[in-house]
């Protein structure tokens, strides 16, 4: 690795005196590119599925709006007639204000009104991609072995690392975690959301059409996934587990007058979801960010010279190969966190009195 | 700034989609493919579990073939013994009958020797009284001319005809 830190640091050091020199003599651009519009323009949701400029067009794939207005009730249409600050069925998408880019109608006294929206945004649709994928990924495998007696052999080819993988989550995470007597009932939750995790990650890294979405770096797909495992600690409890909370083994004026254990515990009922919901939401985030800033800085550095703009992109491009193989580990390590802590958790809640 | 709040319609779908998956994949897919991994895994171990018993089995046959084999092998060897054993004992036994029965022989042989020997001394004897008899019947004949005389050799003749019988 010191062969490479060392290119790295030659590399750097060589460019300080260019970027110094280039620095003084470089006025304001003209057109300056916005670095915070595209980090979270690209880490954001949106009603059609940019691909690309070509020629001044935005290029992108319409997707379905699903709109319930209380005045004019259901529309439905694709996202292409709302694009560019269109208005279609008196829905447009805002520019500014708190309902930036969602479609938004005007009300009776001229203020801007949100209507109910379901629409199959960007994320919804890499959502419905990752399930697919994982449906036919996983049904494909089951198949394997509707098909073989799995008593006279083992899958090969990708059968076998599927098997692989999803024994090594449900023999190495599940059993241990959640504890040898009640993990059947859980494991299918747990390998269901690790692969969901695990193909919503590794799709995010694509940078072309079927991924790219920021689907786990957004908070309210990590807060259903959150909920899932909030219901599965909380709905299969045992009277243990309840017990430490509502009456915990503590001195009594810690719990009688004032409830004060109890709000404690409560609140660590609460946090330990709220914590998985972070905890997925700001690495997926931060990755994607990181990838992004890192490639926004060959767009920043356009105005800068041939000279600044050509080492600097070299620069990004060896950070951003980095950044991307580390959030390729991040991918399998958060699906991993987040399998093993929800495991974690309902272990705890599924305790025998000791 | 919308990072931080969830989007009611991504809410929606999200619970919808995940909760699919989450039905399709518990009700056929992981359950499945799990509970066939564990089944070959079982089998596996009691496979492996029936191979130690072979083994065991195995060489528990070897021990016993290798006793049998040395067994039969000192039985075989008493056996060889004891018939050479046998075959001296009989040899000695013949060896002692043949000598016996030669002694036997032999002392009959004597025995009938010796009675041959005192038959034909007895005839002889009968003979030789008989020749001598004749002789003496020859010699008396010729000496009969007087009575005294005749009287006397008679004496002396049956004094010692006595003499030699007794």
């Amino acid at each position: 690795m010191s062969w490479f830190k060392r290119i790295l640091f030659t590399l750097v050091l060589s460019m300080l005196p260019v970027i110094m020199s280039a620095g003084e003599g470089s006025g304001a651009p003209d057109s300056e590119v916005n670095v915070a519009e595209i980090l979270f323009g690209h880490t954001s949701d949106g009603y059609g599925w940019h691909i690309t400029d070509w020629k001044g067009h935005h290029v992108s794939i319409p997707l379905p709006c699903i709109v319930y207005s209380r005045s004019s009730g259901w529309h439905f249409f694709m996202s292409s007639k709302i694009a560019h600050g269109h208005e279609y069925e008196g829905l447009f998408i805002a520019d500014e204000g708190p309902y930036e880019d969602k479609i938004v109608e005007r009300g009776a006294d001229g203020e801007l009104v949100r209507p109910f929206d379901i629409s199959i945004t960007k994320n919804v649709a890499s959502l419905m991609i990752t399930a697919v994928l994982l449906i036919v990924i996983i049904l494909g495998t089951a198949r394997w072995y509707k098909r073989n007696d799995a008593t006279q052999g083992a899958p090969g080819g990708f059968t076998g690392l599927m098997e692989m993988m999803i024994m090594m989550v449900n023999d190495e995470i599940i059993k241990p975690s959640v504890g040898e007597k009640h993990y059947r009932k859980y494991a299918p939750f747990l390998l269901t959301a690790f692969f969901f995790i695990f193909f919503a990650n590794l799709l995010g890294l694509v940078p072309f059409f079927p991924g790219g979405a920021n689907v786990t770096g957004n908070i309210a797909v990590t807060m259903v996934l959150a909920l899932f495992t909030f219901f599965a600690i909380n709905l299969f409890g045992n009277k243990h587990y309840w017990k430490e909370i509502l009456w915990p083994d503590v001195p009594l004026f810690l719990k009688f007058p004032i409830p004060i254990m109890q709000t404690i515990e409560l609140f660590g009922v609460i946090s330990k979801p709220f914590s998985l919901m972070v905890r997925l939401f700001a690495n997926i985030m931060a990755g994607h960010m990181m990838v992004l800033g890192l490639v926004a800085v060959i767009f920043v550095t356009v105005k800068l010279g041939p000279v600044i703009n050509g080492s600097m992109t070299v620069i990004s491009m060896l950070f951003g190969l980095v950044i991307n193989a580390l959030e390729l580990l991040v991918a399998f390590i958060q699906a991993y966190v987040f399998t093993m802590l929800s495991a974690v958790f309902i272990g705890m809640s599924r305790q025998d009195e000791h | 700034m919308d990072l931080m709040l969830p989007d009611s319609g991504l809410l929606f779908w999200m619970t919808v989609i995940f909760g699919l998956v989450l039905f399709i994949l518990a009700k056929f897919g992981f359950p499945m493919i799990t509970g066939m991994v564990e089944k070959r895994n079982k089998r596996i171990s009691d496979s492996l579990e029936a191979a130690r018993i072979a083994e065991e089995a195995l060489a528990n046959l070897q021990q016993e073939q290798e006793r049998l084999i040395s067994e039969t092998r000192s039985e075989q060897a008493r056996l060889m013994q004891e018939a050479a054993a046998e075959r001296d004992r009989m040899i000695a036994q013949a060896q002692e009958q043949a000598r016996a029965e030669a002694q036997k022989i032999m002392d009959d042989a004597r025995v009938r020797i010796n009675e041959e020997k005192e038959a034909v001394m007895q005839e002889i004897r009968n003979e030789v009284a008989l020749v001598s008899l004749s002789i003496a019947e020859k010699v008396v004949r010729k000496d009969l001319s007087s009575d005294a005389s005749q009287k006397e050799l008679v004496d002396k003749l049956i004094n010692e005809l006595e003499n030699q019988v007794t």
